[in-house]
């Protein structure tokens, strides 16, 4: 999130963590699974956790402008509200 | 429009004007100026005229004017004394000429007039008229010097209904179509959550504040990139398609919004335009169309992933709402520990259960060995020799410590002893008779 021209599918979003989260709470709760693997599953869950949530507190609110220079590169300006 | 008026005002008295003053072209139409140039090339020195001024020019015999100042004088009074006008009628004879004008007549049953559009301003109209159609032009009524005939030079048309709209409409239609543009198929889902929404539209209209209050609403820090363009009038197609293809390009957003506010049918045009619905169906990442028309589908509402009748529809729809992720998340993290708990209770279960069962099992192992032994040792027991001692019988144990159980083991005269019961007996075999079959 620092390169304000990251591109947006750089990395697991949130969607996906998400889904992630959801199968790994329905395996937890259902039966015939190892104990150490309920554990790495319930480590990974946490680890998803903590990712989506800091993800989320670190988006920063803002509106910007997309600007073309002449040699081809973008550049996002503030955006005028 | 400047240009106009002045040849209405350089109308009067023109006929010397257009025979000798050359500056009279720069009030007329520049295409008047391209038909017309053969004409003018042809035109005869305007001598006669400068050489006899006593006459004005046609009053007598010998000012007669020739063919081309009478039509030029006439096209220049028509124009002079007829503003644009808005004419209605029906359209019949229609060819379009190779050098790219259209040419048709414009007739209403008694009478009909000659009606020309150069190509250059077709681009305003939205499509050809048909044969036969009823149409409403805007023209400016004038003479085509070189035939002498009246016509009108038309530059805005369209048909009853909307007519030429719609056609120009579904011409476009059928393209996307054949080129599979319009595939339900090709619909793409929205992400759930996107990290960032590009709006294309214009950076001064309704549209983007509606998305913008709407999205933060929502979702207080939502990231949203503004791709400006003119979204009406006739720089719009060009501007939009811009902006769609930087935004293509640059593909630093996971969905996008296209669109503008409310406004009248005209200013649909940029959106019903071919060129825009292309660039929108080749964005790398779902769009949503905005453009704010409730009744009216423009063709960029048939291209985009999902169509949405406002700017602020179109941010409810893209935008999710934050305290329902909170929600889930919170539900997620309530999940996961009920499940660890869970997970961990369901072992120590089993393994308690695993433990008394083996226990269980050692100890039936046990018993079951104790009374096989106990078995074995009553049968051990019934079989024993000694047993049968008890019972009166005895042994005979030879001098080597064997039984001997049979008659042929003993000579006459062997000694042996006796094991009975409770004792022993010393004995010597007399004699030894074999049993017949032994």
């Amino acid at each position: 999130m620092t390169d304000p021209t990251e591109g947006a599918n750089g990395g697991e979003g949130v969607e996906d963590q998400l889904r992630r989260l959801e199968a790994i709470v329905d395996e937890l709760s259902g039966d015939g699974i190892e104990l150490d693997a309920a554990l790495r599953l319930f480590e990974e869950g946490v680890a998803r956790l903590r990712a989506v949530t800091e993800r989320l507190a670190g988006a920063e609110a803002r509106v910007k402008q997309l600007s073309e220079e002449a040699d081809g590169s973008f550049i996002l300006e503030d955006f005028d509200e | 429009m400047t240009g106009r008026r002045g040849a209405r005002r350089g109308a009067r008295g023109a006929s010397s004007r257009a025979a000798s003053d050359p500056g009279l072209d720069l009030f007329l139409d520049p295409l008047f100026a391209l038909a017309n140039a053969p004409l003018e090339e042809a035109r005869p020195e305007p001598a006669v005229v400068r050489e006899l001024p006593a006459a004005a020019p046609g009053e007598s015999m010998e000012t007669a004017i020739p063919v081309s100042i009478l039509n030029q004088t006439a096209k220049e009074v028509l124009q002079g004394a007829f503003p644009k006008l808005w004419v209605s009628g029906e359209v019949s004879d229609f060819k379009r000429h190779r050098n790219g004008h259209w040419y048709f007549c414009l007739g209403d049953g008694e009478a009909q007039i000659r009606c020309v559009v150069w190509s250059r301003d077709q681009r305003r109209i939205p499509a050809s008229p048909d044969e036969g159609m009823q149409v409403t032009v805007l023209g400016q009524l004038t003479v085509y010097p070189a035939r002498g005939d009246m016509q009108l030079v038309v530059t805005a048309m369209e048909a009853e209904g909307d007519g030429l709209t719609r056609k120009a409409i579904e011409l476009v239609l059928r393209r996307l179509e054949a080129d599979g543009l319009l595939a339900p198929e090709r619909k793409r889902p929205l992400p759930r959550y996107p990290r960032r929404i590009g709006v294309v539209t214009s950076p001064d209209g309704a549209a983007i504040r509606d998305v913008i209050a709407v999205a933060r609403r929502r979702w207080p820090a939502i990231e949203i990139v503004v791709i400006p363009a003119a979204v009406q009038g006739d720089g719009a197609p060009d501007e939009l398609c811009a902006a769609l293809d930087r935004l293509a390009r640059w593909s630093g957003c996971d969905v996008a919004i296209v669109g503008r506010g409310g406004g009248g049918r005209d200013d649909l045009r940029a959106f019903n335009d071919e060129r825009v619905a292309r660039a929108l169906a080749s964005l790398p990442m779902p769009v949503v169309s905005a453009v704010g028309h409730e009744i009216d589908m423009t063709i960029c509402d048939l291209v985009a992933d999902l169509r949405a009748p406002t700017p602020s529809a179109a941010a409810e729809a893209v935008v999710p709402v934050h305290e329902d992720l909170v929600a889930q998340l919170v539900s997620l993290r309530h999940g996961l520990a009920e499940g660890a708990r869970w997970q961990i209770e369901a072992a120590r279960d089993r393994a308690r259960d695993l433990a008394q069962r083996a226990a269980s099992a050692a100890e039936r192992a046990i018993e079951r060995r104790r009374s096989r032994v106990e078995a074995l040792g009553g049968r051990l027991h019934a079989l024993s020799p000694l047993a049968t001692l008890g019972r009166g019988f005895a042994v005979a144990i030879g001098p080597d410590g064997g039984a001997r159980g049979r008659a042929r083991q003993f000579a006459a005269g062997d000694a042996f002893e006796l094991v009975l019961a409770d004792g022993r007996v010393a004995a010597r075999a007399e004699s030894v008779r074999l049993a017949e079959d032994a």
